[in-house]
């Protein structure tokens, strides 16, 4: 194995904030109306606060990339009206937490305004943001609220693992003709991986099979995938074959791979960074016992953060952020587990 | 009325044609509820019909507007099919949004309405959108947002104006201060003395206006209009009006002076206005009669199209959450 990939030549790994970047470069250049709007996303700002944008509004100006007052509502709004009149604004709202600022112009205008006027409009929206703990930034930075915008119909939301995924969810998200939560995780930033094929693009809702398995379905998603393939690969020493499933769209969620998927295995394990009660994982694990009840043979195990605001200490954010160990534990619990016959 | 340029009779009629059209059309909007026909939640603009007909004047069918959940009069005087908005607001398959958006939603991009929101404020950031498109692609066209004084106190408002100001922006704030926010008087929410003067904290010109004078609210409208259209950047206009059935329709209005609607409503725009065009020999009352038996007629027959026409199939439940349909 070793001597095969050594001879061959090296693929250059491509970084999660260059793959961004070049799928925001590709969608510029191949399409006048997909313009960027957000805090700091021009040149002159350095192109983001971490360099996603960089370069843009120096090759396609900055009426097509500028950025913005602090000014969340207004930055949606004005991303919201440009994309009724047909153009495919892509608003960076630079985390997640500021998305709250927002939230009358996301679920009240972006989601609502195609189904509220019949069809005649629609808001071909991209938000992108980011977010995570991991870096001691504490409450206010780094939350998850894909399940508040999951809840919300008109809403897509896509998170991304790798960066050749990131480079086509991201122009899929350009693409499609209604608003998208493109959702980045802070410490998968500073990750690198294959490089994208140049303009492919992935299919939003659709999931991937990461990892084949036979005895348990693992469900993951953004900075759960990398833990995920861990805690397998540590089972599969233990003779437990894992099938580790990346949603990377979030809503609508690929139900027919998962389902199929469970199955086949019989048991279930859905895992997520954000905090566990009322999160993506319940509703997962809900349509899993709606569809698939007779043929589970346990309980569907949730992993998540627990029920507390991002904490600051690093022994706190240690504990409240849950890795492969605690995916480990909840894949050998649904073994554990009988249901009743 | 003493506000001179005066427009050409052609615009002066048609204002009037707006107005009465605003005008008519409450009337029935009220009969219509308490006649249970068309159960609807209804926000009155009766009293404010001057502003939006003297702004919509100024604007080609290419310009757009976003208004509010009291925005009937905005809708009309822009032009949207009373058949088509009548039969939406009775919830039927044949309204201007298949009955999906209903009295407080409604969107008809055909006439420039692009959105109707429900929430206090939401028209500016949206507005503001819109402009930058036309500003990217040097179309020409501008944008209008409408909202009440109210509005003025919410954050999306300050964005809105100091992104459009810093932006240079082909949008008009149009401002219609019937004096309370749902119950509450402007004196007991509103620091600033007047909302024009908002828009100096904003680099903005900043004008207020009666907006029951449609030759004074012409006017200045036309001056904003045309500053956005050359490129010069937003403009805050405050039109001071009246409404003259509460806040929701069915209201007590026990929080209001009775005396200061009483006043309000006997100096009426819309028949102070007619007065005026018969005195100053712009049109004859039987000219006018005549218009507005048509107007009464056109909306008779789009109420009674909007009740005979079938109700949306409940399928609609699944279409137009996303593009593609959603799976049964």
């Amino acid at each position: 194995m070793t001597t095969e990939t050594a001879s061959k030549p090296a693929v250059k790994k491509v970084g999660m904030i260059q793959a961004l970047n070049m799928a925001l470069h590709e969608a510029m250049s191949k399409d006048d109306s997909v313009i960027v709007i957000g805090e700091d996303v021009a040149d002159p700002e350095e192109g983001g606060i971490v360099g996603v944008t960089k370069g843009l509004s120096t090759a396609y100006g900055d009426l097509r990339c500028r950025s913005t007052p602090i000014s969340e509502q207004a930055i949606v709004g004005a991303a919201i009206g440009a994309a009724i009149m047909g153009m495919k604004p892509i608003a960076e709202i630079m985390l997640m937490n500021f998305t709250t600022v927002a939230m009358d112009m996301i679920v009240n205008h972006a989601a609502k305004l195609r189904f509220m006027s019949g069809g005649q409009t629609n808001v071909p929206l991209v938000i992108r943001t980011a977010t995570g703990a991991g870096l001691s930034v504490g409450g206010q930075h780094a939350d998850y609220y894909e399940a508040w915008f999951a809840h919300t119909p008109g809403i897509k939301v896509v998170m991304a693992s790798t960066p050749a995924d990131a480079y086509g969810l991201l122009l899929s998200a350009i693409d499609d003709p209604d608003p998208v939560i493109f959702v980045e995780n802070t410490l998968l930033y500073f990750t690198q991986g294959e490089p994208p094929e140049p303009g492919k693009r992935i299919p939003l809702g659709l999931a991937k099979v990461v990892k084949p398995g036979s005895d348990v379905t693992l469900v993951c998603y953004g900075s759960h995938v990398a833990p995920s393939l861990a805690a397998a690969g540590k089972l599969e020493a233990d003779g437990i074959s894992v099938e580790v499933i990346d949603l990377r769209t979030i809503s609508p969620w690929d139900k027919k791979t998962v389902l199929a998927s469970v199955a086949k295995t019989g048991r279930a394990v859905i895992t997520h960074e954000a905090v566990k009660p009322f999160g993506v994982g319940a509703e997962i694990s809900s349509v899993i016992h709606e569809e698939l009840f007779d043929q589970l043979k346990g309980p569907v195990q949730r992993v998540g953060a627990p029920y507390c605001p991002v904490p600051y200490s690093k022994p706190l954010e240690v504990a409240f952020m849950q890795g492969a160990d605690a995916i480990e534990a909840a894949v050998r619990k649904t073994l554990q587990a009988r249901a009743v016959a | 009325m003493n506000s001179a340029p005066t427009p050409d009779r052609a615009i002066l009629v048609d204002m009037y044609r707006k107005m009465t059209t605003i005008k008519q059309n409450d009337e029935k909007s009220r009969a219509i509820i308490l006649s249970g026909k068309i159960p609807m939640v209804y926000y009155s603009p009766r009293g404010q019909e001057c502003i939006p007909a003297a702004v919509s004047v100024n604007l080609t069918p290419e310009d757009n507007i976003c208004t509010i959940y009291r925005g009937t009069h905005d809708m009309i005087a822009k032009g949207v099919p009373l058949k088509d908005l009548w039969a939406e607001l009775a919830g039927r398959a044949t309204g201007t949004c298949k009955g999906k958006g209903g009295p407080m939603h409604i969107t008809h991009p055909a006439s420039g309405v692009l959105v109707t929101t429900g929430i206090v404020g939401s028209s500016l950031p949206i507005a503001n959108g819109v402009a930058l498109a036309s500003q990217i692609r040097g179309d020409k066209r501008v944008a209008v947002a409408y909202f009440g004084d109210a509005a003025s106190n919410i954050g999306a408002f300050h964005e809105a104006l100091n992104m459009a100001a810093v932006w240079k922006l082909p949008v008009i704030f149009v401002c219609q201060n019937n004096l309370y926010g749902e119950h509450t008087k402007y004196e007991k929410t509103t620091a600033a003395r007047q909302i024009a003067d908002r828009g100096a904290a904003y680099s903005m010109p900043g004008i207020r206006v009666d907006g029951n004078d449609p030759i004074a609210m012409y006017n200045v409208a036309k001056t904003a209009i045309d500053r956005a259209r050359a490129g010069e950047g937003p403009t805050l206009i405050e039109a001071m009006t009246f409404r003259f059935y509460g806040h929701v329709f069915g209201d007590a209005d026990k929080y209001m002076d009775p005396g200061e609607k009483k006043a309000a409503m006997a100096a009426d725009p819309v028949p102070r206005y007619r007065q005026w065009l018969i005195d100053n020999g712009h049109i004859t009352a039987g000219e006018l009669e005549t218009m507005e038996q048509q107007i009464d007629a056109e909306l008779t027959e789009a109420i009674e199209a909007a009740i005979a026409a079938p109700w949306p199939e409940v399928s609609e439940l699944r279409k137009d959450v996303f593009a593609e349909e959603i799976a049964a």
